[in-house]
């Protein structure tokens, strides 16, 4: 890989986890790399690499993309949520409340991407039966196979008022 | 893994976007949602030193009725868009359906029809589909404009008649005959499919007409035309288990490889089961 970087950088300006933000990049450099080593955002993990596993999921507008794979660039102008934006004034956001209180997670690792896509499918559809749950969440892989607890804090919050 | 270094092009316009490929040539390609594009070059089996965006090309990411219950889909569209349009929904909830089910919700909410259809990976989802429906790929170059059949679009595995200086504006999905359904079916275990058959019901005064193309077990999709022979005039009652075996005897024709997917006796297999519970669809 050349060392020379022939190309124009790129300014791109967006909100990172409520707070407006800018930064400098090469236009190849992906989004989870601008955020774990330009803003230290390390819980967004990489893991397959290919858009499979879901470890790095984030929300863009709201929506969950796989950063490894997702341009820096795509999100100028756009808000991002990361896992480090969940919770608020030192309060766990219900999502990782019920995860704690299930014991909905193993290593962890996986836990930061499960949790940011319930976020964007309980804000789409805040009482999804199991087969709903399920389906949304077939891009995201617990290799310690925790599936059983996860299902089981997702249905819980499925089914509370309001 | 950081893709190779590159420029990143954004026109707002398609004649924008068609100059700039005039200009850069084989160093430049197309960039839509990246699903595909960027897990190639992170892996170097692909390189380019220009990538032009089309996002920025608002009209790319339209969907319209066009005519009475035709739709056309700007090849920008993501899979998500398409899955929630109302206009799919309502004409070809066969498609809205299959939408659904592309690989995972972070892919179909980056992934384009038009991204899929161009990099024409065999195990995908719409393509057989779309041969089935009739429909139509809206070419644009510095030339002119064409129009084609994706069942003539798609040459190949990663091939397709798009030359190298046009864009894939639109899909058109012709109106479908009053009456008529159509359904996809697919199975894998992973996020791409082993196998998928697409079947479409038409009502005619004659008997209804079945149409059936198997895809992702080929190069590129196949239809399984004997079977439309086969069952012409059969009555419903009957059709179903006509339709499981002659797919069967049309499957054992086509020249079907051995993948990381499966065994070709398997997808074969798959075929028939497939075409069997997409006939049942059909007609539930």
């Amino acid at each position: 890989m050349s060392t020379e970087n022939k190309y124009p950088m790129m300014q791109i300006s967006f909100v990172l986890n409520g707070k407006a933000c800018g930064t400098t990049i090469e236009p190849r450099e992906l989004l989870i790399d601008v955020l774990r080593e330009k803003f230290q955002l390390t819980g967004t993990k990489r893991s397959c690499d290919v858009q499979v596993c879901g470890a790095c999921t984030v929300l863009v507008d709201g929506l969950p993309v796989s950063s490894c794979s997702t341009l820096a660039a795509e999100v100028d102008a756009r808000d991002v949520q990361s896992i480090e934006g969940l919770s608020q004034h030192g309060q766990l956001d219900p999502i990782q409340r019920a995860f704690v209180e299930h014991g909905a997670m193993q290593c962890g690792f996986c836990t930061p991407g499960m949790v940011l896509a319930v976020k964007s499918l309980l804000a789409q559809d805040p009482h999804p039966n199991e087969e709903t749950i399920r389906h949304y969440l077939r891009g995201n892989i617990c290799r310690c196979t925790g599936y059983v607890k996860i299902i089981e804090a997702i249905n819980d919050l499925a089914s509370r008022h309001g | 893994m950081l893709p190779p270094r590159f420029e990143l092009h954004r026109p707002s316009t398609i004649e924008g976007a068609l100059e700039l490929m005039a200009r850069f040539g084989d160093d430049a390609t197309f960039y839509a949602g990246g699903t595909e594009l960027l897990v190639a070059m992170k892996a170097r089996v692909l390189r380019y030193a220009h990538l032009i965006d089309l996002k920025k090309i608002g009209s790319l990411a339209e969907i319209h009725l066009n005519g009475s219950g035709g739709i056309l889909i700007g090849a920008l569209s993501t899979h998500h868009q398409i899955s929630c349009n109302p206009y799919v929904i309502t004409h070809f909830p066969g498609y809205a359906a299959l939408s659904e089910n592309v690989a995972n919700i972070r892919v179909r909410i980056a992934g384009t029809l038009g991204g899929n259809l161009c990099f024409a990976e065999p195990h995908a989802d719409p393509a057989t589909l779309l041969c089935a429906l009739n429909a139509r790929a809206h070419l644009v170059s510095l030339k002119g404009r064409r129009i084609i059949n994706i069942s003539d679009f798609i040459l190949g595995e990663f091939s397709t008649a798009r030359e190298d200086g046009e864009i894939l504006t639109h899909i058109e999905l012709p109106p479908l005959p009053h009456g008529a359904r159509a359904v996809y079916r697919s199975f894998g275990q992973q996020e791409r499919p082993t196998a998928g058959v697409a079947v479409v019901r038409t009502p005619h005064a004659t008997g209804p007409e079945w149409k059936i193309w198997a895809g992702a077990v080929s190069s590129r999709p196949l239809e399984l035309s004997l079977v439309t022979e086969a069952v012409k005039g059969v009555a419903d009652t009957h059709v179903i288990d006509q339709i499981r075996v002659q797919s069967e005897v049309h499957a054992e024709t086509l020249e079907i490889h051995d993948d990381a997917h499966g065994g070709a006796d398997y997808k074969r297999h798959l075929i028939s089961v497939l075409a069997r519970r997409a006939a049942e669809d059909c007609l539930s």
